[in-house]
This record gives C-alpha cells, structure tokens and sequence, in this order.
C-alpha cells in the first residue's frame, strides 16, 4: 500500500478533529480515514484502490457497548464487530432479522473483526472499482463505467445511473434498512441522526460518493426502534456459493401479522443496487393483504417495476421477484427456511 | 507487560531512506505466543507480514492478502481474525496466538492431533489457519451440528478439498471439549 | 545369486506397509507451521521484488518512467525490457518441460504486450511494503493493439493442432461412417456443450525465492513447482549458468493442480534480480496476479450419439473447439476418450484450436479429460433418457473391453465393478428415472451418475536408497509432494521392499541435486518414482543378501535368492521365519557402515506395447435444486475408482474426495470471466472466482474396489491424482436434469442458468 501517517483517536471529539481532507474533498481517495476493524478499508489500500494520507485509529473510543433506548430499541455502538451483535441475546431474541442478516455475509473470521459502524461504509464488490487498470467512476470520477458494457452479473438493477452501476454490497445494511435503523454521527459541528434510508446514496452522477455521511464525521452508533419483528421474519441470500459470498439478490422481510393477514410489513433488498433497496410502497402494498403468494407475486414486481439489467445481471431481475415472493413466505411461515 | 525481545527497529519492515512519503515506524508491544516483545512497525504493516517476514513466523500463511481464503487466520486474545486484514500496529497490548503456539512442547494440540488422524489436509499450506480457526470455532460455541461447523469453517478455503477431514477433526475435537466441559 | 532388476520386481508378499491407511508422514510439519514452503525461506539482507502487470492486453509500451519508484524510500532497483540483462536468445533455451510449441512467453523480453497483466516491470526494494509502493509510482505509457478474446467470436477461425506436446495424442482417423450412422440412428441426441475458463488457484501463490551464494555467485533456488529438476533446467537455459550454480529446492508445495508444471515467471524474475544486484531477493505473486498465467482452457463441443433401440451405440461423434495463445499451441486430449470409454462402431473425433490474446493454457487437474467426459457423459445420460434405459444399464451395453481408437485390450479394467459398488452404496436402484420425482419441501432432490477414465502412465526415474548401520534408511529423488502424499507413499514402498519399520525410513525429494525424477503430474508419480524406490532398495537388498550369507555362522548361507524375505528388520527364510539374520549383524559383520544404491525404472515398453492402460471411475451424485432460485446443493457423492494397488487408502481417499471437491467446483462454480473489450479476466481474486468451501460439501463416499494389474508396472499400481475429477461435472449435471428437467449444458451451472 502507498505510505500513511497512523494516529490513535482519544475520544470522539478528538478523532473528528483529526480527519482532513487534503483535497478539500472527502471523496477522494486520498482522503483521510477512520480505522477499526479495517476488513475492508486495509484490503482497499492493498488492492490501491484506497490511498489515505492519514489513518486514524478508532478501536479505543468507548463506542463497544450495546445498550438499551429509552424509547425500548437497542444502541449497536459503532465499534462493537459484527459477531458480538449477532450472538448478542438481546439481539437474537429482539432482532433476530439482523442476526440472521449479519450470519450470512463474509466469514466468522471476518465478523470477528469488522464493525458496525464500518459494516455500513463497505465500499461495493465490483471488479472495476477493484482492478485500478480499468475506467471506474466511483474510484476514478470521469474515467467511465467499465461495468455497463462489461462483465456485469454482480451489478446493479435498480436505482443504477450511466455512470456506476454497482451495488452495496452488505447483508447487515440490508436488515438495518428494513428495521429503519438510525445511524447516530458526531462532527466537528456536534452530533446529528440519519435515518438508515438516507444514509446511503443512490450513484446519480456522483458515484465516488457513497454515503450522506460527511468526510469529518464519524458513526458512533446505530440504534434499533422498539419494533424488531422478532415474530415474522425471514433473511433470504441468494448467492453462487453456500458460504462466503456475496449476495446476487437478497431479502430482509419483518411482518406483522394477525392470523394470515399481514398488518404491516418491512422489505428490503440487497445486491440490487447502490444502496440496501427498501421500498415503502410496496410495504404499504402489502398492509392488509392475505399471505398468499400470487399477491406477493404482485408486491415483487411492483417493486421492480423500474428494474434495468444490462446483460450478465438481466436474470437478477426475474430472481430478484422469485426471492421476494419466497421471502415472503418464509416470513408469514408458509414455506419452512 | 515484560520485555523478552527488543527487536530493533531496521528489522522491522522500515525504508532504509528517509524522504516523503515515508512511514514512521510506530513502537507498540506483543505478546506472540506467550512471548512479549517491544518492537517498532512501520503502519502499512499487516499483522500477517509482521508474523512472517519479521518474526519469521511463517507458520500463519498468505493465501490472498485481501480476507478472502483464511489461510492468515490467528488467534487475536483468543478470537480468529483474519492477520492479512490487521494493521500490526493496531495490535498494540494484545495477545496473539499462531499455528506456532498450539502445541505444548511436542504434544500437539488436540486440534493439531485430529488433523493428522483424519487426513485433514493434502498439501498443507492453509492448514494452519484452518486449524486456528477451529479453535476459535470451539472457543466460540456456536456450533452444534456438523453444517454448522462446515458454515462456520467456510472462511478458510482448501483447494485441494480436505473439508471432510476437516469437519470430522473440527466436530471430534468440539465434542471432546464439551465432554470436558460437562465432567 | 539374487538378480538384480533393472525394473523392479513386485513388493514382497508379506508387504505390510503398503495398503495400509497411515497417517501423512509430514503431518506434524505440516500441522504445526513448520513445513516451509517457497516463500517462506530466509536469507540475510533478503530484497523483495513485486511484478508491475501491464493495463492493457496488446500492443506495446511507448515509455516506462522508473524515477519516481527509484524515488521511493527503500527500493533498490526497477527492471524494465528497458535495463533488463542480456539473455538467451532461441526458443528451445525458454522451454521447460512442459512447453507446447510455440514461441515460450518471456518476461521482460521487449515492450510487446501480449496478454493481459503481463509482468512489465518488477520493482526490488528492502521490504515487501516498499516494493509495492514503489511497483505502484511505475510509470507505464502503452500503444494499444485490437485483441480477441472472445472464443464464442472466434470459433471458426481455428486450426487443427498436430502433436504439439509430450503426452498428447491427436484424435484417431475416423473409424466406420459416424456422420452417416447418426443419420439412421432410430435413436439420437446431438448438443453442444461449453465450459468455462478455469485457473488452478492453489492456496500457496507462485513464489520464488533465491538464495545469493557470494562466495561463487551460485544460487539456490526455492520455487514453488512440480519439478525442481524442471526448474534448474529452464534456470540454466535462460540465463546461461552452469548446473553447479543452480540448485531447486521444493520440499513443500502448497497445491498446484499443474500450475506448477511450467516455469512461472515469478522464477525468472526473482533470478534475474538475484543475480543482478548479487543478492537475495524473493518474488511472490499477488492473488490478482495467479491469473496472469496458465489456465484450464474454455471448450465449446459438440457431442452427437446414436443408437438402436436397444442400447446398442451406432455413432460417437465429438468434436472440440478450444483456446490457444498466439504464441503456443496448448493442446490436450479432449475428445479421444469417446473413442475408447465405449464400443462403437462409427466414431468421428474432432479437436481444433483459436487463437485468442489470452495466456497459453494449461495442464490443469485431468486436463482434456476433465473437459471432455463431462460432455460425453452428459450426451451418455441424454441418450440414456431418449432410449428409456438406465444410465448404468445403458454404459454397461456398450462396456469397452477393447480401447476402440488403438484395438488394444486394457490391462486391466475393473469399470464395471465401479458400477456395481458405487450403485451399491449409493443405493441407486430405488432410483425412479422420471425427472422432477423425488421432492422435499422446496427442494427438488436428483440423482445422477457418469463414468470416469484417465491415463495410467509411467516414465523413466530415479531414486537411491541409503542404509546406514543403526538400520536407517534414507530413500531420495527429485520428485515432488504437492499434497499428493509422496512423502508417505514412497517411505512406505521403500519400508516394505526392505522390511524396515515406517519410523526408520525416511524420504527426501524436492531437491534437484537428487537423483532424476520427472515432474510431478498426470497421476504417474506413484509409478514412476515409486518404481525406481523400490528398485534402488532392491539393490540395497541384494547387497544386503549378499552381506547375509557371508556372515559368520550365518543361518542364510546356502539360502536361494526367492527363498529368503526382509522383516522387522531381519533377513530371513519364508518358509521359517525365526531363521534369519538381522540387517544390522549383516552390515556389522562385514564392516560395512553403509550401503547406498541408485537405480532407474523404466516402463516396461515391450509389455507395454500391447494393452491399453487406464484407470477408471463411476461417480454418483446426490443434488437438492431449489428450482425456483436456482440453488444446487452436492448433498451425497459416491465415487467408486479402479486404479490398481492403492498404495495409502487414507492419502489416496483424500485424493480422490478432494477431486470430487474440484469438480463441484467445475461443475457449479468455476469461471474466469473475461471482459472483452478490455480483453482482461475480471475476477480474479477468491471473493469473485469462487472455488469451493466447506459448506458446498458434503460426506464424500471414496471406494477402491479391487483391481490387480501385473502389465502396467511391478507395483501394480496406477495413481489417484485425476480419476477423482473426470466424472464429477457430469454427475452433477446429470443429477440436475433429474431433479428438474432441464438440461444445463453450460459449466459452470450457477443459479442463473437453473431457474430460469
């Protein structure tokens, strides 16, 4: 990796205050970085895809607790890993939807390391943004698209732009998104919340930008509301191999329901596109309806209805369908996981 | 935390020249394998090249440098992480525990034993990250069925396709150790 | 007078050793990280080099800016075509053993790029971190060049290869009329099959590190290859150096499924540095960078087959498009097989080659076979749908006892009790042949099977054999144990021809100053280099008798050759073992303190001559489809294998179950995919070239059944390292058109191709 200067943060404020943006922009891939599990960001500067000139350490702030709302959710600190949420009791009795969601994405090894709060600031799978010899908007903006006309079965259907196509690639993003998680961050400003919705961004004509977050802020935590839809859920990956890796097309569902009618639902899709793909109209779509699959039928292509394949991916479209409807019906317990 | 090793700094993956961009070498201390020792990395160190090119510990292997085969697994205060992906210098004040450290003097860690027993590998070369990762895997607890061992090992690849072995010594060696646990 | 062979005679018929399920004697090395593989070697004041790989596929560098690296803190130098040393000038100086023809790719040559990351640059620095930094601030400037590399494209725009490499055999002329028999053929299927690029991807990436002699500039070599002995070759040709200046050392490989049977550039480069700057340096390729070489070559095919109503197979046709370089001509053997796995009477085979701006291939695990069985028994299963038979009922109709391209009888060919014990154990006669018939839950379960058959081959070794007064013996040769469990098999054969325990026999190899062994592949080191142990340990034997009957009072003295044996450590009579001598007392009483013997086996030609000599599988295979996702599980595999005497059970199960691993792989998982406008493979690293993991696999069922085969060498053995993989793809595929009903002819078979 190219050379960096290492910190260590002593509290929050202090990490903040560290981080620069040496060319007044928090894109660039030579922008300063927070650390802490570093799964992602440490395979990035291996691969030079990521070149920060300053790496602040972030695993001693106090941000390793998971702790109870007062409005009854939980508090996911930034810096707990991945594997301590999942097995947390709490979690698996009262979210089991994220447990099951964190379970099925990278390794044991890699749950051990990686964070919360990082899990959210992956940055996407794809080969162009990876191989520094091929044109990638994201990693180099104005160099073009390789995907769009290239090896393209891991990309984005919806919600892409002509100029990235690629996809988020967390299982974790996907259930917080259905959970409507908050994202707790603190700046040099101060602290503010941003609704999991609009923590991610959609590629548009910006693509090196993945996130609301601003390059000075740091996550501290996540907090999970009251309803964890512990009753009715389900978390589908589809995936080439059993194990280890990523998702073509993935399902979060949560489900209320009273006897076979669904009261109210959460969906999300992961895979799909640039950001974990929930839909509230289609949530909506669903409120009221008889758990039968020729109305999930309905919901599923509702949801893709502005769905675009390029090729490789076209199928994703159709899987994309099929999974919801499945999903659907493990969640409302007509068909066994 | 006492000092059994002082290595010095040239040792330690530092450019001989001096000039920008140039990484700082950074002291931090290490337990390795029961052994402390206070040493100086440079930050763009992994955890992996610390063990294998500077305290020559190639025991723990590169099968990819980039967290996707397991053959960097070491144990970290006794969880499994994948060394290619650690900054050395983020492990300041930690317990590190290698392939290496298994063993007690010539008798093999049980692990290490049931490895051998059941053929669980062909040419070698991820094994020891296989079989840190199954201790981690014991020391975790989730496993109960072999699936879940075989979900719960898939983090390290095996190209030559030793999975049955590794299951079998992995689940023999869980079982015994819940035994253990029960008496 | 005990005779001594020249080939060895067979193992004593008190062989303890051999067929025994023993634990790898390399296990504790390799269980507690002390087995040291290439990369893994120190030497005082060790460079690092890392390879800059060329951006673009073809075409040629206009400039190369080495300044800012030279810059960078800790590097020591940057080679470029631009500064690179002189060299060897003629082709043949760049072949190694396992060239085809062609002009052999050479790094750093000029500034023609040829394929994609092409080494252009490596990049020497003090530590690993710094020369990849440095290889990072290379400035390259390149004239790009059209390339192809789309197979699909460029499929009729072929050749028809001759004999372009050692082992190959180009299809036989055809025989009978099959164009005109598949017409009449009441009964027919006619399909084109196509399978992926594939790269070999063992866990240890391509290293090499060269130790610096200064004392005389000569260089030990510690690489990672099949064949130490290949290396030192390509070594001294290249750079002109002596043999006394090059020594190869590989006493452990981490895998190499033949990536390690060519000399890979890493070796060239990390001696020209070495050599260079006169000190050592290591050169390790990057995961990225493992896909910048050989690889198993995409094949489209098409498999045509008719018969009578009864079974009775009137027409084989198989013809083969696959990828080749445009500097080499790599070829395998596709499609011969079809001639020779079935009677039939009309056969026409077909092989040809395009020329695509991609490396040359390469042997890969069963190369030819593990590409074009799984389309014939695929079409064999096809057929068997389209007659209503059984898929085993309809291959054991058409059962070869004659190898139909070249007439010969097998020398032995225990196939069909494959069939029956696999069957057996896989309970494969409760299955019901309709398709979609067996369901749980969401699952659609299938079963399906397919056959097997790879070469038994030998060549010329050597081995020596050293047995010193304390009852020791130190057995060697240039071989190479890349997980295939050589170590332990030949300790065994040489523990059991002297009668010596396991724990006093020891076996070095990987060490091209020891006695000539070829490379390490095609299953036939077990009889190749196992032949020449037990050879050279014969002759130790005999020296030994000889050493017995002159002992004082000695019980052997008028003992015939035959009638004596070696046990426990003593040279005794058979017919009353407590008459004997022990080997110690033998030595001891003459005076001897050691006796050494180096022996070569040759395959027996003459013998040879006549019979076909293969090894033989039947593979059955259990699926669960989630037909609506497109999901496929391997919930249950049966591989029943003929192929000779196994010298390990334990090691050679291991083998063949790994093999079945590979093949889930070839058959769900594994694909290079290139992206063709820029002419590169795109994912080539393990989170998107995806080989298998633990939970793609299930319990692997291996049987060895009974196969005795004096004709194929003394040993009577024929080697495990292929037959594992040839029938698996198949059995998969097949197993997947029984659960669903679809016939996926396109490996590998991901969930695209299934739910759709």
């Amino acid at each position: 990796m190219r050379a960096f200067s290492y910190t260590r943060a002593s509290d929050v404020n202090d990490a903040v205050h560290r981080i620069g943006t040496p060319d007044g922009d928090g894109a660039s891939t030579a922008a300063d970085k927070f650390i802490a599990g570093g799964t992602n960001l440490v395979d990035l500067m291996n691969a030079d895809v990521m070149r920060p000139r300053q790496v602040v350490d972030i695993t001693r702030l106090p941000l390793d607790t998971i702790e109870e709302t007062p409005q009854g959710g939980l508090r996911l600190g930034a810096l707990v890993t991945n594997a301590v949420t999942a097995y947390d009791e709490r979690v698996a009795r009262r979210y089991p939807l994220l447990s099951r969601a964190i379970l099925a994405g990278a390794s044991a090894q890699l749950r051990n390391m990686a964070t919360d709060g990082g899990n959210l600031l992956q940055r996407t799978r794809c080969y162009y943004f990876y191989d520094t010899a091929t044109p990638c908007n994201k990693r180099k903006p104005g160099s073009g698209c390789g995907a769009i006309d290239g090896v393209n079965r891991i990309h984005a259907i919806l919600g892409a732009s002509a100029h990235c196509i690629a996809t988020h690639p967390s299982d974790m993003c996907v259930a917080l998104a259905a959970l409507a998680a908050v994202v707790r961050v603190t700046g040099p400003a101060g602290e503010r919340t941003i609704p999991f919705a609009e923590f991610h961004r959609l590629p548009g004509d910006t693509p090196q930008i993945d996130t609301n977050l601003r390059a000075d802020e740091l996550v501290t935590a996540i907090d999970l509301p009251p309803q964890g839809y512990a009753e009715h859920l389900t978390y589908l990956k589809i995936r080439d191999r059993a194990s280890y890796a990523f998702a073509l097309v993935s399902v979060a569902v949560g489900l209320e329901m009273e006897g076979d009618t669904i009261t109210h639902a959460r969906l999300a899709l992961g895979g799909v596109a640039h950001k974990p793909w929930r839909d509230e109209e289609a949530e909506k779509m669903l409120a009221g309806k008889t758990a039968a699959a020729e109305n999930f039928r309905l919901v599923a292509e509702f949801i893709l209805r502005d769905a675009r394949g390029y090729g490789h991916n076209t199928f994703k479209i159709e899987l994309a369908k099929r999974a919801i409807v499945r999903a659907l019906e493990e969640a409302a317990g007509k068909v066994q996981p | 935390m006492s000092l059994d090793t002082q290595l010095p700094v040239s040792l330690v993956d530092a450019p001989r020249r001096e000039s920008t961009p140039s990484p700082a070498a950074v002291p931090i201390q290490l337990q390795v394998n029961g052994r402390n020792m206070a040493i100086a990395v440079a930050p763009w160190t992994s955890l992996l090249d610390l063990l294998r090119l500077c305290l020559d510990l190639t025991g723990t292997k590169k099968g990819c440098d980039h967290g996707q085969c397991g053959a960097c697994t070491v144990l970290v205060d006794g969880v499994r992480v994948n060394s290619c992906l650690a900054l050395a210098v983020m492990q300041d004040g930690k317990k590190i525990t290698t392939i290496e450290g298994l063993a007690a003097g010539d008798a093999l860690h049980p692990l290490q034993q049931a490895f051998v027993d059941h053929d669980a590998f062909q040419c070698g070369y991820c094994t020891p990250g296989q079989i840190c990762s199954g201790v981690g895997l014991i020391a975790e607890g989730h496993a109960r069925t072999p699936d879940d061992i075989r979900e719960l090992m898939s983090g390290n690849i095996c190209r030559c396709g030793a999975y049955k072995g590794i299951t079998a010594a992995v689940e023999q060696v869980m079982r015994s150790t819940e035994q253990g646990a029960k008496k | 007078m005990m005779s001594i062979p020249t080939i060895a005679d067979p193992l004593p018929a008190n062989a303890s050793q051999v067929g025994r399920p023993l634990s790898r004697v390399d296990g504790r090395l390799k269980v507690t990280g002390g087995a040291k593989y290439a990369a893994e070697h120190n030497a005082p004041g060790l460079l690092h080099g890392y390879i800059v790989s060329s951006a673009i596929t073809k075409g040629r560098i206009t400039r190369v800016s080495t300044a800012a690296a030279l810059a960078s803190p800790g590097v020591v130098h940057v080679f470029t075509h631009e500064n690179r040393p002189s060299l060897a000038w003629f082709d043949r100086k760049w072949k190694d053993e396992d060239s085809p023809k062609g002009s052999p790719f050479r790094p750093l040559y000029d500034a023609k790029i040829v394929h994609a990351m092409q080494p252009i640059a490596l990049v020497v620095a003090e530590t690993f971190e710094a020369a990849r930094c440095g290889a990072r601030l290379v400035e390259v400037e390149y004239e790009a060049e059209h390339h192809e590399t789309d197979l699909r494209a460029r499929r009729h725009h072929t050749y028809t290869p001759g004999n372009e490499k050692t082992g190959f055999e180009p299809p036989p002329k055809p025989r009978g009329d099959a164009d005109a028999a598949l017409k009449e053929a009441p009964v027919k299927v006619d399909a084109e099959y196509e399978q992926a690029a594939e790269h070999h991807n063992p866990m240890e990436m391509h290293a090499s590190t060269v130790i610096f002699h200064e004392a005389d500039d000569s260089i030990t070599v510690y690489d990672k290859t099949q064949g130490v002995q290949g290396t030192q070759k390509y070594v001294c040709n290249v750079f002109g150096l002596p043999k006394a200046s090059v020594r190869v050392l590989a006493p452990f490989v981490g895998g190499a499924f033949g990536s390690g049977l060519r000399a890979q550039h890493q070796l060239f480069l990390a001696v020209m540095a070495s050599t260079q700057l006169k000190r050592s340096v290591r050169v390790e390729l990057t995961r990225p960078q493992m896909f910048t070489f050989g690889h198993r070559p995409q094949t489209i095919q098409r498999v045509a087959l008719g018969a009578a109503h009864d079974g009775t197979l009137t027409a084989v046709i198989h013809e083969a498009v696959q990828e080749s370089s445009q500097f080499e001509n790599y070829v395998e053997t596709v499609v011969n097989w079809s001639g020779q796995q079935y009677k039939c009477e009309n056969v026409r085979l077909e092989y040809k080659l395009a020329r695509l701006d991609l490396f040359t291939p390469l042997d890969m695990r069963a190369p030819g076979a593990a590409t074009g069985l799984p389309a014939l028994e695929c079409a064999m299963d096809e057929l068997a749908y389209a007659l209503k038979i059984d898929p085993v009922e309809l291959r054991l109709k058409n059962y070869a006892d004659v190898d139909g391209n070249s007439g010969k009888p097998f020398s032995s060919k225990e196939l069909k009790a494959c069939f029956a014990k696999g069957a057996e154990r896989f309970g494969w006669a409760r299955r019901n042949p309709e398709p979609r018939s067996m369901r749980d839950g969401k699952h659609l379960i299938g079963w399906g099977m397919a056959s097997g058959v790879w070469d038994a081959m030998q060549v010329p070794a050597s081995a020596k054999a050293a047995l010193s007064i304390d009852g020791r013996l130190i057995v060697s040769s240039a071989t190479a144990d890349i997980g295939t469990g050589t170590y332990t098999a030949m300790s065994q054969i040489a523990a059991d021809t002297l009668g010596i325990p396991m724990e006093q026999v020891r076996f070095i190899l990987g060490d091209s100053s020891l006695p000539q062994a070829p490379l390490e592949g095609g299953s036939f080191t077990v009889s190749s280099v196992g032949s020449a142990v037990k050879a050279a340990c014969d002759k130790v034997g005999a020296r030994l008798l000889k050493l017995a009957r002159k002992a004082h009072g000695s019980p052997l003295a008028d003992a015939k050759d035959d009638a004596v044996e070696f046990a426990d450590g003593r040279i005794r009579l058979k017919n009353d073992p407590a008459r004997g001598i022990s080997i110690v007392e033998a030595m001891r009483g003459e005076g001897i303190v050691n006796i050494e013997e180096q022996a070569q086996s040759i395959p027996n030609f003459l013998k040879h001559r006549s019979y076909k000599l293969g090894t033989h599988s039947a593979v059955f295979v259990e699926v669960r489809v989630d037909p609506d996702l497109g999901t496929v599980g391997v919930s249950r595999v049966v591989s029943a294998v003929a192929a000779g005497r196994i010298i390990n059970p334990k090691t050679a199960a291991s083998q063949v179950a790994g093999a079945v691993v590979g093949g889930i792989g070839m058959a769900l998982l594994e694909e290079t995919l290139v992206d063709h406008t820029l002419g590169r493979y795109m994912n080539h690293d393990f989170a998107e070239y995806h080989v298998p993991v633990n939970a793609d696999v299930p319990d692997i069922d291996v049987i060895f059944v009974e196969e005795h085969d004096d004709i194929v060498n003394p040993l009577g053995v024929k080697g495990v390292g292929e037959i594992g993989i040839v029938g698996v793809p198949a059995a998969i595929a097949n197993a997947i058109f029984h659960a669903t009903g679809k016939r996926i002819r396109q490996f590998p078979i991901t969930p695209d191709k299934v739910f759709a």
